[in-house]
């Protein structure tokens, strides 16, 4: 039931889009002139392509997202069981999060996290 | 409390002596497609209306009152008036994934509202993985905002998009952090179980000083992931236009601001329901009348009364704090709010394991 209830819900808000576009298509006025479809740029011609290069600064905060990610993957089946493991349990996920937080340290050390 | 699977049955089984099983499953399944949609839009209305006023009163302004008593009206006719602007696609833009940005934008939308626990027995969607799903399915919503910025072929667009890819993902981690958190104290990720477990006392009082920190830091969080408040970078209005938006007219600017506003609301009922206690009514151990009385009050008042509480405290801080640049966004995140919530956790796994917590 609970995957037929998945399925239910991702299908309503696809149709909630499409209903809603079509429902404004029909009722709202179209014309066309070729101001109206230029990218606004607060009025004046734009200059260039817009697919331009962006700071690599993105991207470093990207890479070490998905360390940190893939490690939440990780740290949620030992979540639900802590209370069980016991203290073994307990000096395993210190050891774990150990070695991740060293990777967080050598970024930070070597000047990922600024903003230059 | 009452428990709405009783009517959710009887009207299963009502369905089935009318019709064969495969009609009455998916006569069900419409019909909870239009509640959840109804639902949705009545939410929209109601948060957007809530907002002016909030706003308004912090700046010791009326807010909108000419439209209908209080001006409660006001944000209906908006709605209306989105809807017979044309939607048109500029020039230059790259059209499939210009279009598929507010589907999935709506998509991470629905799929993590309908995981919300309304009332007992009143969840569409309770996995045995309820709390991870809830956070894999919000974080689809990254994927539109980043293909809206990209495909609008506007230079504000994608600045605005790409501040948001790295505000959201920066910040979720946080956030799972610290609902991570509150999961090392229930033992159980099924949203249900986690609101079942809270009879006897809200997560966020039995859960020692741990769970009042995670709280602090899903707050923040949260409000970050909305792109509000503090850290509304990626749309700032000053310098960016709209943000990632800016090329949608109509009801494709709608679809974002009604995602905005439902993420607001979304971040604020999984606060109520992993901290606060859901649909829980307040019992206070030891007086027996009072927790009679409190159990009177129906639960999903209960549990919009707490989302409507954390709604108030996130746009409390919204209104309250300038906005932040964006090296100071990503470092409050990277040098604070990760160490921190990392060591809140195994001080979490340190309580739950010696059993110190109530």
């Amino acid at each position: 039931m609970n995957f037929t209830m998945l399925v239910t819900v991702v299908l309503t808000a696809i149709a909630f889009v499409a209903i809603v576009i079509l429902l404004s298509w029909l009722i709202s006025p179209h014309s066309y002139n070729e101001q109206k479809m230029e990218p606004y740029e607060c009025g004046i011609p734009t200059r260039g392509g817009s697919w331009m290069k962006f700071r690599v600064g993105y991207y470093l905060f990207a890479i070490l997202f998905l360390m940190f990610e893939v490690e939440t993957v990780f740290l949620f089946p030992w979540a639900v069981v802590t209370r069980d493991l016991g203290v073994g349990g307990l000096l395993g996920i210190l050891f774990f999060l150990f070695i991740l937080v060293l990777g967080l340290a050598y970024a930070w050390r070597k000047g990922a996290l600024k903003w230059k | 409390m009452f428990d709405f699977s009783i009517v959710t049955n009887w009207i299963h089984q009502w369905l089935l002596s009318l019709m064969p099983q495969g009609w009455a499953i998916f006569t069900e399944c419409v019909a909870v497609g239009i509640g959840i949609i109804l639902l949705y839009a009545l939410l929209a209305i109601i948060l957007i209306y809530m907002e002016r006023k909030v706003c308004a009163a912090f700046q010791c302004r009326l807010g909108p009152n000419r439209v209908g008593p209080w001006g409660c009206i006001q944000v209906i006719c908006d709605v209306l008036k989105m809807l017979t602007k044309e939607i048109f696609t500029p020039k230059g833009v790259d059209k499939k994934l210009y279009n598929l940005a507010p589907y999935m934008i709506l998509l991470a939308s629905f799929l993590t509202f309908a995981c919300l626990p309304i009332s007992k027995g009143l969840e569409v969607l309770d996995f045995n993985v309820g709390v991870f799903f809830l956070l894999a399915a919000s974080s689809i919503g990254v994927v539109g905002i980043l293909l809206a910025g990209w495909s609008s072929n506007n230079k504000f667009s994608i600045i605005g998009a790409m501040r948001s890819g790295a505000q959201i993902i920066s910040y979720e981690l946080s956030a799972g952090m610290a609902i991570l958190t509150m999961v090392v104290l229930s033992g159980t990720m099924q949203i249900s179980e986690i609101v079942g477990m809270q009879t006897n006392g809200w997560l966020i009082f039995t859960g020692h000083i741990p769970a009042f920190v995670a709280f602090i830091i899903y707050l923040i969080a949260g409000n970050a992931e909305c792109n509000r408040g503090p850290f509304d970078l990626p749309e700032a209005e000053s310098e960016l236009t709209a943000g990632y938006h800016t090329e949608y007219s109509g009801m494709g600017f709608g679809f974002f601001y009604l995602a905005e506003y439902l993420n607001l609301f979304i971040v604020a009922a999984i606060a109520a329901t992993v901290f606060l206690g859901g649909w829980m009514p307040l019992h206070i151990p030891g007086l027996d009348g009072f927790n009679t009385i409190m159990d009177y009050i129906p639960g999903f008042i209960w549990y919009f009364g707490k989302a409507f509480f954390v709604v108030f405290l996130l746009m409390w801080m919204r209104w309250s704090f300038p906005r932040l640049r964006i090296d100071q966004i990503l470092s409050l995140e990277w040098k604070y709010l990760v160490p921190i919530s990392m060591i809140n956790l195994l001080v979490m796994a340190l309580v739950v394991t010696f059993g110190w917590h109530f």
